[in-house]
């Protein structure tokens, strides 16, 4: 189980690193999105189920999508827009 | 005609003429000659004053001018100057500060992590009397098994109600940024509020995947989100992340079906009705705590048998309020986001 744990919060770290140096604004969000999703399991695994549940539909659910919808506000996701049109 | 003196300029009659008339009288005659010589000295001197002048004036015209435009060039060159050099040299600064500032924010970090007690110990300081009230003497008082549903919404109803209004205002804000009026008062549509209703009215894409996946996975949601928050005082989760639950299912149904098919039941009117009326109902049920010192534990309302779905006093509406209004949050601020209304 420490072996599990230990994984877990390497690839936390990797994740933090990552969202800060991924140039594509969408991988940033979708890595920030596994690095809710990794946080739960932690919560799970320190013995709070609550918080697991509210960081799956919080952190991991409506925040990225709501940072996805930013950015199509800001028209940052133009190659996204070109491949639904063509 | 009358004869005239050729002399008559020197003679006496003349000079009597000009003494009546006031002119100036000069007995020599060479003395005129003088004086005009004197003058045309004078007016040549007169005219090369002027030239002179005139050169100085041009002179000083065309140094001011050089100052002027020197002047010009040195401001241009130093407005220039942040666009060109300075930008450079601020992103180097920039970058040298944030990385002794992210240095410094770590090792002040780290050193804290040095000087935290050791994780699960017995001698904790957060192991005092509170945690020991709240798991002795929990499931008595509040009537809730689930120890973190008695705390947030019994010992600490009050909070939980700050908590929760904290959510209204993030979206009363949110509602005042993004807000786009459809009242056009026969106004013309500008073009942005024109592409906004164009992504509206080709908003269901009828995507078949989606909709398919979605109509077997919203209901799953929704439901579980309902169970986690009616089940809050039983087991783990409660209010907030119950809401969260629904508030995703209603986002993933506005996805997949549109907006025609989600104002059915769910529209900007009924968003405001929830919300308000789960705040008021939470604000009535716990806000007598303020009479009583914060003292509310005595709510009246049997606590039933622990571990029925009906019991444990207020703790069970008051989840289903908290709900209600992290659900209809959660959709208003995505619905906010995305088009500027509901």
């Amino acid at each position: 189980m420490e072996v599990f744990e230990i994984i877990l919060l390497l690839f936390l770290i990797v994740c933090a690193i990552a969202v800060s140096f991924s140039k594509n604004l969408l991988t940033t969000i979708i890595i920030f999105m596994s690095y809710s999703l990794i946080m739960s399991i932690i919560w799970i695994l320190l013995k709070s189920p609550d918080l697991a549940i509210t960081e799956a539909a919080v952190g991991a659910g409506v925040t990225s999508v709501l940072f996805f919808v930013t950015l199509k506000k800001i028209r940052a996701m133009k190659e996204e827009d070109n491949d639904e049109q063509a | 005609m009358s004869k005239l003196n050729p002399n008559y300029e020197a003679s006496k009659w003349r000079k009597i003429e000009r003494f009546v008339n006031g002119e100036e009288i000069s007995d020599n005659p060479n003395l005129s000659k003088h004086e005009e010589e004197i003058r045309e000295a004078s007016q040549e001197d007169k005219e090369r004053n002027e030239q002179f002048e005139a050169t100085i004036t041009d002179l000083e015209d065309r140094i001011q001018k050089e100052r002027k435009r020197s002047i010009e060039a040195l401001y241009r060159k130093y407005e220039k100057w942040p666009q060109t050099k300075g930008i450079k040299i601020f992103t180097h600064i920039y970058r040298i500060l944030a990385v002794l500032f992210c240095v410094c924010i770590i090792s002040v970090l780290l050193m804290t992590v040095s000087y935290l007690p050791t994780f699960g110990d017995a001698s904790n300081p957060n192991n005092n009397e509170v945690p020991k009230r709240y798991i002795e003497k929990g499931i008595e008082e509040t009537g809730a098994i689930n120890f973190v549903a008695g705390m947030i919404l019994d010992y600490r109803a009050f909070d939980t109600l700050g908590e929760s209004h904290v959510l209204f205002i993030a979206a009363c804000c949110v509602l005042i940024l993004l807000r786009i009026d459809h009242s056009k008062n026969g106004k013309k549509p500008t073009e942005k509020a024109e592409a906004e209703e164009d992504d509206r009215k080709f908003e269901p894409k009828n995507d078949k995947i989606l909709q398919k996946i979605a109509s077997l996975l919203i209901p799953p949601i929704i439901i579980y989100g309902i169970y986690v928050v009616l089940n809050g005082h039983l087991s783990p989760g409660g209010g907030f992340s119950g809401g969260a639950i629904i508030g995703a299912g209603l986002i993933l149904y506005l996805n997949a079906f549109g907006y025609e098919k989600i104002e059915k039941f769910f529209t900007y009117k009924t968003y405001q009705r929830i919300t308000v009326g789960a705040l008021l109902f939470y604000a009535c049920a716990k806000s007598y705590s303020f009479y009583t010192g914060a003292n509310h534990l005595e709510s009246g309302i049997p606590k039933g048998i622990p571990g029925n779905i009906l019991s444990s006093g207020l703790i069970l509406p008051l989840n289903v309020a908290v709900g209600l209004v992290v659900a209809c949050t959660m959709y208003g601020f995505y619905t906010l986001f995305r088009k500027g209304g509901m």
